[in-house]
């Protein structure tokens, strides 16, 4: 009974902290605030910190950090490496989103290994070896099931667009898709895959906001098992990773999807490349409940370089197996590690 | 780890107490510590720099304070960067002498514009304002729909059409003074920094409107793209604030001082949380605390004066200290606590709370709550006021009543006792035992509540003697802790 511990250290907590509160200024009373009255006139907002405002000086770092690692790609010496060296690689590599630990990690292999053919070539091999997992896509089932695909993730990475996405790609091949418009927590998040099918000619099914997203599933498969349909995409609602609750659902829905005519060949994390450290928990908590089997990278055609997915390679083994660049329905594209590294290191 | 920052450096420093001053070798590897935790966050490599060079002429710049001993005084130094880089004070939200005003949102794609729209959209309605929404977002499929969906939940009306996002947007605050609303929330298409036509069109949106505040919705998650995003944003629109969303996905949001650090602008609103009742504005030096690990008393009491009738919350507070506390008096404060909001929410804001607990309260189902309820309602009223009473027949009666097992009877009796023991030391000056880190946070509570409005952080001179106990205090945290924990979760609902 956890929450009964809760309950009591809120109530001490607070109940402590308004007593003291009141015993110092017994004389007023602890009312709610009242509404401030705001004056009718616009100001201007607080002035700027100079000490970190950026100025000149980050474009300035900015540009020098590109043309040091542009030098050090250049040399080619071999055998060990200067600190000064190894300090290029580690802003490249913590400025793409790799995360300290796998830096640190990266580092000490570069360390021991050295760099006979130059230290951007090096730190090069280095990345694709941890870029070597299998990224193939199922698309079959076993006999007689209906192959899923089930897309999970937080809120706003965009889901529902990939979904999108992989029915026009899929369809283009020769496949007959059915859609589950399983995110039925989000205003007008059916609509929106709607607007999809409606576009790639793959069937959906859909209900109510609010309604359970397993039966949503449920009858997608119906509906694919009926019809003879190749692929069911399934969408899910954006989830925090950190709450049990919601994980908990996501793991029953997967359960549903993966029960007989259903079967889960692929659970695709999709992950947006601005997102930082918080990734990695992401993936790790999203692989305990629903057996992330691939990541989708979307959004990397803005400036982020999704370096995080590195360390969640190397640490979690789930491989990126598509990424999105553009807001067009072709714009999803097979995952290249070569062309990936390679644009990490021209941060 | 933020969560963890605090006690390492805590830690490095008890090697060096007996020194009055750090030396730089000790300055050097303390500010390792805190470059490592800010990465870690997710913020910006250069913003890490700047913040430790900043730190590090506060540390040199300042005496050290008798009280503190040289690693409480990096985290002094720390604390107060961290809510100087933040915006020191919140800011003050004002109103055009000439309504409407016009408020513009403007973001990536996915940080949640349209959510913090309607968000926004609310927190003006409860000011007293009339907000109106305008969605321009005609891009992403459904976008205005969902808009529409939010809006009707908040009762506020919407404006779109089909033609394009610069008329939509005119016509949008037109119609806004026609109606006679005086705020105007427009919401734009997520966009990226680098797209030419995008951000020339959503700087026409700014010039046909001319907005009087432009707010930056960056997500909290971002990595360390957040500073291209933001000054992309506002070398094309001049942004006047930051709203950040998701919050509570990971309370370290680096993100924030990234884009702070990077355009200069204040962090306005954060938003916490999925409902829409999840935003407010945002105050930098509780972050800050909520960052070194510090945890929020001043939230947590604010929102205990808003919601709880101040008056049983102090009939109660003088109860619990003589120990004439009853079950009916626990009951009634359940109620108040319920009506603060989550548990899980308020649970985010205790200062003292270490990874475990923070991880066990986020996953507190409030249904637990119903249950308590249900055993406590079916006690007769003689039985609430002297519990003693209840042997093993009223033992049984009672969880039949209430649906639950006599087992369950037994643990919140047991609880109560301990509960009423403790609040008696409480009463009796002295600082209970309490299971946990507990006693640490009601030290911490209370003295974050003497701390306001004096110079000290609140929440920060208590760090100095609650760090003292924590390492004993956590230890025993673990154990009890986590099979209680167990114990309530394998528990299915229905047992009878």
């Amino acid at each position: 009974m956890i929450v009964l511990w809760i309950v009591l250290a809120l109530m001490v907590v607070v109940g402590l902290a308004l007593a003291v509160r009141s015993r110092r200024r017994r004389s007023r009373i602890i009312v709610a605030p009242e509404r401030e009255a705001m004056p009718e006139v616009l100001v201007t907002q607080a002035a700027p910190r100079p000490e970190l405002d950026d100025g000149p000086g980050l474009d300035r770092r900015l540009a020098s950090s590109r043309s040091i690692f542009d030098r050090v790609r250049s040399i080619t010496s071999a055998g060990s490496l200067s600190p000064e060296q190894l300090d290029v690689v580690e802003e490249v590599l913590l400025r793409s989103d790799v995360g300290v630990a796998t830096t640190t990690a990266l580092l000490e292999e570069l360390r021991t290994n050295g760099a006979p053919d130059g230290v951007a070539t090096a730190i090069r091999t280095a990345l694709l070896d941890s870029l070597s997992a299998d990224r193939s896509v199922r698309t079959s089932a076993d006999d007689g099931r209906v192959p899923v695909w089930l897309f999970v993730g937080v809120n706003g990475v965009g889901k529902t667009t990939t979904i999108g996405k992989l029915a026009w790609r899929e369809t283009q091949a020769g496949r007959s898709v059915v859609l589950a418009a399983g995110d039925t927590f989000r205003a007008a998040a059916s609509d929106q895959l709607q607007l999809w099918a409606d576009r790639t000619g793959a069937d959906i099914v859909r209900a109510d906001e609010g309604a359970d997203p397993g039966s949503v599933i449920h009858d997608a498969l119906g509906r694919a098992r009926a019809r003879s349909a190749d692929l069911v995409l399934a969408d899910t609602a954006g989830r925090r990773a950190n709450n049990t609750n919601l994980l908990d659902e996501l793991a029953k829905i997967r359960r549903v999807a993966d029960r007989d005519p259903g079967q889960v060949v692929e659970t695709f994390m999709v992950l947006d490349a601005t997102t930082g450290q918080n990734a990695l928990s992401q993936a790790q908590e999203f692989l305990a409940a629903a057996n992330v089997t691939g990541i989708v990278l979307t959004k990397l055609d803005g400036t982020a370089r999704g370096g995080i997915v590195v360390a969640i390679e190397r640490e979690l083994g789930i491989p990126v197996k598509f990424v999105g660049v553009g807001e067009r329905a072709k714009d999803l594209l097979a995952f290249e590690p070569v062309a990936f590294v390679d644009s990490l290191l021209s941060a | 780890m933020f969560d963890s920052l605090s006690g390492r450096l805590e830690r490095l420093s008890t090697s060096l107490r007996s020194r009055g001053r750090l030396s730089d070798a000790d300055l050097e590897e303390a500010l390792a510590e805190v470059r490592a935790a800010l990465l870690e966050a997710d913020v910006e490599l250069t913003v890490v720099r700047a913040f430790l060079d900043a730190v590090r002429e506060r540390v040199r710049g300042e005496n050290v304070a008798q009280s503190l001993t040289p690693g409480q005084h990096v985290i002094k130094a720390v604390h107060d960067q961290l809510v100087e880089v933040l915006g020191g004070s919140a800011l003050k939200v004002t109103y055009a002498s000439k309504p409407p005003t016009v408020v513009l949102l403007a973001g990536l794609q996915g940080a949640g514009k349209t959510t913090t729209a309607a968000k926004l959209a609310q927190w003006f309605k409860q000011q007293g304002r009339q907000p109106y929404l305008v969605g321009t977002d005609l891009q992403r499929p459904a976008a205005v729909e969902q808009l529409r969906v939010l809006a009707s939940q908040i009762g506020v009306e919407v404006y779109s059409d089909t033609t394009d996002p610069v008329s939509v947007a005119r016509a949008g605050v037109a119609e806004a003074q026609r109606l006679g609303r005086d705020v105007v929330i427009i919401d734009t298409a997520g966009r990226l920094a680098i797209d030419e036509a995008l951000m020339a069109e959503v700087r026409s949106i700014s010039a046909e409107t001319a907005p009087h505040y432009t707010f930056l919705v960056i997500d909290a998650v971002t990595g360390q793209d957040a500073v291209h995003t933001a000054r992309a944003f506002h070398d094309s629109l001049e942004l006047s604030g930051i709203i950040v969303t998701k919050l509570d996905y990971d309370a370290r949001g680096g993100a924030v001082l990234s884009a702070r650090g990077v355009v200069g602008r204040p962090v306005v609103f954060a938003s916490t949380g999925e409902k829409l009742a999840d935003f407010d504005l945002f105050h930098p030096d509780r972050m800050a605390s909520r960052i070194l690990g510090m945890g929020d008393i001043m939230s947590l009491i604010e929102q205990a004066e808003r919601t709880m009738d101040p008056e049983t919350m102090a009939a109660s507070a003088q109860k619990m200290m003589s120990g004439a506390f009853t079950l009916d008096d626990f009951m009634a404060q359940l109620n108040q606590i319920r009506k603060m909001g989550s548990l899980g929410g308020l649970m985010r804001l205790m200062p003292g709370m270490t990874k475990e607990m923070r991880t066990a309260a986020a996953n507190v189902d409030d249904g637990e709550l119903n249950k308590i309820e249900a055993i406590i309602h079916s006690m007769t009223p003689r039985e609430r006021r002297d519990p003693n009473l209840i042997d093993g027949s009223r033992r049984s009666r009672i969880a039949k009543g209430s649906g639950s097992s006599v087992t369950a009877v037994n643990q919140l009796l047991k609880q109560f006792d301990q509960m009423k023991k403790m609040m008696r030391q409480m009463g009796g000056g002295g600082m209970p035992q309490l299971p946990g880190g507990m006693g640490k946070m009601a030290q911490m509570a209370a003295r974050g509540a003497a701390a306001r409005g004096d110079a000290v952080p609140p929440g920060f001179e208590a760090l100095a003697s609650g760090m003292k106990s924590a390492a004993p205090a956590n230890a025993s945290t673990g154990g009890p802790k986590g099979k209680k924990k167990k114990g309530g979760r394998v528990t299915p609902p229905k047992q009878r």
